[in-house]
């Protein structure tokens, strides 16, 4: 950290040292990691010499200010396209004079509006937070507790990569957006990763900065046949390019107009493209690795996405297995870790053999096995089938010592794992019908948002497991590792 | 001041004992029953009587029949308010809060103490005026479903400063 003061050293320490002990014990207030303290309005007194009051810490890289460059060009470029003539018949009058006075003016105003942005935008690492300071008129200033980041990527998009920059993105729990930081230069991204990293994970505060990247060992890379094969067998790709057929066709023959058919082409073209090449695009060379401070996930073809989730941040894994998958034996791997949202739901593995997911998955949570898993499910009763006709066959339940196990599906085979640790409470759902066959649900709640739900269970059965499922989610704790998993 | 049903259980099976020790089931206050039937009364009642009005006056006497609609749905709710107020229940465990209710959709929700982020008192103006608070109680999953509602201020206030307590105590991280 070159740009750290010297003398703001040990006052950080003083600081922080009783927000890390309460942060191991987290006094009611686990949330509380993702305070963003809005320090605001501040803007008043930084305006008294030319460029006063830049705040410490670290700058990002000077590429920033372009990011937003093509957006009033492509505002242009959109409105001319709408209204092509009347563009047509502006450009005609337009002067050369008016052009200059145009220029003259915009290009200073928003030169100078990047440029401060940029530099009123700094970052700043200390023992127990990263701090994120932005904001021109309004300050914004993000106090980020490090024991309580979920997970950190690195995104370079292909114009990004095109540069040779990198953005820095954040989970932190209780926050609805990522914090990111865009962009650093690939080399800092990295590096600022893994100080990250390491001084979340306990690292002593003086080895932190020079730690440096954690080895990592791969466990499993997706290669381009099986990712291409696997999207083929999915149904959805083929059921999207159907409704692409089918819809403006049926559009066309109904109200015989050409732009009709095709306005009902474009969204059902969007979503041929979201479960085809927009997936091969995201999931190419998937890559999984191990590493002390976490998972690594590598993925994309023009937009490269780096994703690393440290140890024992994972809240649920939902294990997916598409019909026509089945006789190859691939699944698809899903996780959900607390504050990156439900419907955002990160990939773990798009499509990998049966003993391939295991081995992951026996890193993702320690002392799961996958078989163990499929097995400890149990079937509901017979008489289910009156609550939910042919459906009822898919739907199971088990636990382990370590994962509360629900199944679900048909044709499309879906396995839930949620970590006793992980519950956060526990419910018992009963309808009148349910009643009257003796059944209930039981769904437990878990810390990414979610919920999972053992459906159909016989009445007593899941009364039980309310009370053992409350018991377990109690002392599985105990056995979870701490929030700084090296100390 | 009546305390809900401390006796007689239901038959979702709390027979069922697990733990130690049988449950201490606390039912809710009998002014809960009392604000919701107020609340029912003057929304149908004035309903009834302008739809009474309404088509008596436009369609004929005959149809001022269908203001019966709302007089009987009061009738009934009447009722299913009473047995849904007895269906609200909650039990402190040494370990777990309980909290059970509904009659037709039935629900137990556990939480754990050490899973609490946050406990809630709040009391709206009718609530107040009845003598009524409410707790509600937040983990770190936004689906957890866990409130009492119609609990006396005094009992809220005991209520919140117990699983605070309990929840510093058996504090868990996420």
């Amino acid at each position: 950290m070159p740009e750290k003061a010297p003398e703001r050293g040990p006052a950080e320490e003083q600081e922080a040292a009783p927000e890390g002990a309460s942060g191991a014990a987290g006094a009611l207030g686990g949330a509380e990691g993702a305070e963003n303290a809005g320090a605001s309005g501040a803007s008043g007194q930084t305006e008294a010499s030319p460029l006063p009051g830049r705040p410490e810490g670290k700058r990002l890289h000077p590429v920033t200010p372009w990011r937003r460059a093509w957006a009033p060009v492509a505002g242009l470029i959109a409105f001319s396209m709408h209204d092509f003539q009347r563009t047509q018949e502006w450009f005609t009058q337009l002067t050369t004079g008016w052009l200059i006075a145009a220029f003259g003016v915009l290009l200073p105003v928003a030169a100078a509006y990047g440029f401060f942005s940029w530099w009123f935008t700094s970052y700043l690492v200390t023992d127990a937070e990263l701090r994120i300071r932005t904001g021109l008129v309004f300050r914004r200033t993000a106090h980020i507790r490090l024991d309580r980041i979920q997970a950190v990527d690195v995104g370079r998009p292909l114009l990004a990569r095109i540069a040779g920059v990198a953005k820095l993105k954040l989970d932190v729990v209780g926050t609805e957006a990522k914090d990111e930081l865009a962009f650093l230069s690939e080399r800092d991204a990295v590096a600022l990763r893994a100080e990250l990293l390491a001084r979340a994970a306990g690292i002593a505060p003086e080895a932190a900065p020079e730690a440096g990247e954690a080895p990592a060992r791969e466990l499993l890379r997706v290669d381009t046949r099986t990712l291409v094969t696997g999207l083929l067998l999915m149904g959805t790709g083929w059921g999207a390019v159907l409704a692409m057929l089918v819809i403006p066709g049926v559009v066309f023959a109904v109200s015989d107009s050409f732009l009709a058919g095709l306005a009902a082409l474009l969204p059902a073209l969007g979503g041929v493209w979201a479960s085809t090449g927009g997936r091969f695009l995201k999931e190419y060379d998937w890559t999984v690795a191990e590493s002390p401070d976490g998972l690594r996930l590598d993925h994309g073809l023009l937009d490269r996405e780096h994703a690393t989730v440290p140890p024992g941040r994972v809240q649920s894994v939902k294990i997916t297995e598409p019909l026509l998958w089945r006789r190859r034996g691939w699944l698809r791997v899903d996780l959900e870790i607390a504050g990156a949202g439900k419907d955002k739901g990160g990939v773990l593995i798009p499509v990998a053999t049966r003993s391939a997911v295991a081995d992951v998955l026996a890193r993702v949570l320690p002392g799961v096995g996958l078989d163990d898993a499929a097995e400890v499910a149990v079937a509901v009763p017979r008489r289910a089938r009156w609550c939910v006709p042919l459906m009822w066959r898919g739907y199971g339940h088990g636990v382990t010592d370590a994962v509360f196990v629900t199944r679900s599906g048909l044709l499309r085979r879906r396995t839930t794992l949620v970590p006793h640790a992980k519950v956060q409470s526990v419910r018992f759902v009963q309808g009148p019908w349910q009643r009257r066959m003796r059944l209930a649900d039981v769904v437990v709640d878990h810390g990414a948002n979610g919920w999972t739900a053992a459906r159909l269970r016989d009445a007593e059965e899941a009364h039980a497991l309310v009370h053992a499922q409350a018991e377990r989610s109690r002392t599985g704790r105990r056995e979870a590792r701490p929030d700084r998993w090296m100390t | 001041m009546t305390t809900g049903t401390g006796t007689d259980q239901p038959d979702t099976g709390h027979g069922v004992e697990h733990g130690p020790g049988p449950e201490q089931w606390r039912g809710v206050e009998r002014a809960l029953l009392k604000v919701r039937r107020v609340v029912l009364l003057c929304t149908l009642l004035p309903l009834a009587a302008g739809l009474a009005l309404l088509l008596g006056l436009t369609a004929g006497p005959g149809w001022a029949a269908f203001a019966l609609l709302p007089l009987a749905t009061a009738a009934w709710g009447w009722g299913a308010l009473e047995r849904n107020w007895r269906s609200w229940r909650y039990a402190e465990r040494e370990d777990d809060l309980l909290i059970s209710r509904g009659v037709l959709w039935r629900q137990l929700t556990a939480v754990p103490y050490g899973r609490m982020q946050l406990v809630e008192v709040t009391s709206g103006p009718l609530e107040r005026r009845y003598g009524l608070a409410r707790v509600q109680l937040h983990t770190a999953a936004a689906t957890t479903d866990a409130e009492i509602p119609g609990l006396a201020p005094q009992e809220a206030e005991r209520l919140r400063d117990r699983l605070t307590e309990l929840g510093g105590a058996r504090s868990a991280g996420l």
